[in-house]
């Protein structure tokens, strides 16, 4: 362990929010991952997807670039070799289509046919603290669920997002960050319903 | 040198009542059949007047509900030895002293464990967790500390020199001599240890013979003493049986955690980890139902044996009642501890991904968790495959991210058409024939559909994927 590391994972350590510095007072230091989009960047408090919380996607319906949406993210996790586990998706996950975005799948593990196992499986995902990033489609979640998960994701360092319907907008949630995917005829929007640590409501972001 | 012996006086009489729980006298007894004798008794037995060296008959009159087994000499062996492979955390140099002894070199160990009195204390505290009646003695001999610990207990002896004073008084009976030459002895006058010693000693030599001459000389520390040390075997395998019939699951943690733990024993002292065993459950009139559990990695922690075995136990339906259950693991690997970088911050729970898919695995099943493949093949349904990678190049074509496991109908027609058409026309070979145009379409929801129509034709929208 040379010196140089040692200083960079110090540095780490200082970054974690629970750490107040005199020097950097004011400006909260959020660990996150870039999403890969510019502008959905530029909307998301940190710049990125919140490391170590829980993000919801909510979307209308299938087929609107939800998933789509931390493709970019997921590409850069894998290649620097960090785990992605998709809990529970609802389709088939299309290798060739995961491929061609980027993505390493020698660090995709996908947990399929799981049923009622699925929130068990995304915590103890979440808690083991080895994945780079958690994607779970629960469908029936409850608010306890949602609780434990949160606190699953604060005990890690992952990148947690669950997908749900947007039928599940109106409910509370305790995730930190919580993203509605919308379509007109034509186009796809992006609007953050509820983000911590964000001073002013942004504007909706067009996706496709 | 510094040997502990431990004996215990109970092993025959334990080995023989291993699983009969104490709710009425009992007693050991041993003999031919016709002068069967008993051999010992429990503390209610006694209480009723059975004594040691009574016809079994007599034991009967006595005490009519008295229990009354025979020895076992296998199981006894067995005990033995799974004390030896429990003591073995204490010294690498286990030497077993048939039939009711273990003797174990401490003095490289000494300093480990912080001086004879705290060893002394772990030793006792250990066997008292395990439930054996024991007595202890240490002493640079082995063949004097297997004396001392029959007639005092707790002795500890550190210098060689203390050993010829401390033997002195003992008995001559208890002194371990071969039987003949001790009952000569007796006869000769010669009542303790201390008579001998002063003995000259070719005179005693050519007396009790050369066998018994060297025990003295091992005992007072004066020749060599070469034990064979014990290792612990290469397999494990240990059943428990019930007094009654369990329908289930949950009735069989209890023993799960039992025999899970003496495994993890077991390893540790061999030093190993285990990366397969099975869980046999006998029932009575059905065949018996194994349940295999397979690890990705060696283990040893009794805590992750337990949790993984639980799993894989609480997915099974139980074709009929358990009558026993025995964990058995023929293969006991190396066991290489996980390192991690000292410096590099640990989240979570801090498990490495092969041990959080080993947990998946255990509680989903072993075909829960798969990853994907890319496979060169047109057709979509079948350019995939789980499991592992393939090397393949990225596919410039669109291709969206959910595929549909079976294509549906996609009603209404779509009216936006993005990209196509890219026909996909293969598989007149195998018996999956496939003519078909690939359409990116976009549905009047807004959504992104990968549909297609049969070749060169404009009707009969198939959805096949999502570009999600």
């Amino acid at each position: 362990m040379s010196t140089v590391s040692a200083a960079t994972a110090l540095d780490r350590v200082l970054q974690h929010p629970a750490i107040w510095r005199r020097s950097s007072a004011g400006a909260a230091r959020l660990r996150v991952q870039s999403s890969g989009w510019p502008e959905l960047d530029a909307r998301l408090p940190g710049g990125g997807w919140p490391l170590g919380a829980l993000s919801e996607i909510l979307f209308e319906r299938d087929g609107l670039g939800e998933f789509g949406l931390t493709m970019p993210a997921l590409a850069a996790l894998t290649r620097a070799r960090r785990r992605v586990v998709l809990v529970d998706p609802p389709y088939l996950p299309y290798p060739a289509a995961l491929a061609s975005a980027g993505v390493d799948l020698a660090y995709v593990t996908v947990l399929r046919g799981i049923g009622p196992e699925a929130p068990w499986s995304m915590e103890q995902c979440l808690r083991s603290g080895c994945c780079g990033a958690v994607l779970g489609w629960l469908a029936q979640a409850d608010y306890r669920q949602l609780r434990r998960l949160q606190l699953a994701a604060a005990s890690g360092d992952s990148l947690a997002i669950l997908l749900r319907s947007a039928s599940h907008a109106e409910q509370s949630s305790p995730a930190a960050l919580r993203l509605l995917v919308s379509s007109s005829e034509t186009n796809t929007f992006v609007d953050i319903l509820k983000s911590r640590s964000m001073t002013e409501a942004a504007p909706a972001w067009t996706l496709r | 040198m510094l040997w502990a012996c431990l004996r215990f006086p109970d092993l025959a009489f334990a080995a023989a009542f291993e699983d009969a729980p104490a709710n009425e006298p009992r007693a050991l007894a041993d003999g031919p059949t016709a002068r069967r004798h008993i051999l010992a008794a429990d503390a209610a037995a006694q209480a009723a007047g059975i004594r040691r060296g009574q016809s079994t008959a007599t034991a009967h009159a006595l005490c009519p509900p008295l229990l009354i087994r025979s020895r076992k000499p296998e199981v006894e062996q067995q005990l033995l030895e799974a004390l030896a492979a429990w003591a073995y955390q204490f010294s690498a140099h286990v030497a077993l002293a048939p039939p009711r002894a273990v003797l174990l070199e401490v003095g490289a160990s000494l300093r480990l464990f912080g001086g004879w009195p705290a060893l002394e204390r772990r030793l006792r505290e250990g066997l008292h967790a395990l439930g054996h009646a024991h007595l202890l003695a240490a002493a640079p001999s082995a063949a004097a500390a297997w004396v001392l610990a029959g007639c005092r207990d707790g002795t500890a002896l550190l210098q060689a020199a203390q050993l010829q004073p401390m033997l002195a008084d003992v008995p001559l009976a208890l002194g371990g001599l071969p039987a003949d030459s001790a009952s000569a002895l007796r006869s000769m006058g010669l009542r303790q240890l201390g008579d001998l010693f002063r003995l000259p000693r070719p005179e005693l030599s050519r007396r009790i013979g050369p066998e018994a001459m060297a025990w003295l000389d091992r005992l007072r520390g004066h020749g060599g003493e070469t034990l064979p040390a014990w290792r612990p075997p290469e397999r494990f395998e240990r059943r428990i049986e019930f007094d009654r019939e369990t329908g289930s699951i949950q009735a069989l943690l209890f023993p799960l955690r039992h025999l899970t733990g003496s495994l993890a024993n077991h390893l540790r002292a061999r030093d190993g980890g285990v990366q397969r065993f099975e869980l046999v459950l006998e029932h009575a009139a059905t065949a018996t139902t194994t349940v295999p559990v397979g690890l990705l990695s060696p283990q040893r922690e009794a805590e992750t044996l337990f949790d993984l075995a639980r799993g894989r136990l609480q997915q099974l339906s139980l074709p009929a009642p358990v009558r026993a259950v025995t964990l058995r693991a023929a293969q006991l690997p190396m066991f290489r501890p996980l390192s991690r970088d000292l410096f590099e911050p640990v989240h979570g729970e801090g498990l490495d991904w092969p041990a959080l898919l080993e947990r998946l695995r255990a509680r989903l099943g072993d075909g829960a968790a798969q990853s994907l493949a890319t496979h060169p093949d047109h057709r979509p349904e079948r350019a995939w495959r789980i499991g592992p990678l393939a090397a393949a190049s990225p596919d410039p074509r669109p291709r969206p991210l959910w595929l549909l496991p079976h294509p549906c109908p996609l009603r209404p027609a779509p009216h936006r058409l993005l990209a196509g058409p890219e026909r996909i026309e293969s598989g007149w070979w195998d018996g999956g024939d496939t003519r078909r145009d690939y359409y990116v379409v976009q549905t009047d929801g807004g959504q992104r559909a990968w549909a297609y129509v049969p070749a060169g034709e404009r009707q009969g929208w198939m959805l096949h994927g999502w570009f999600t």
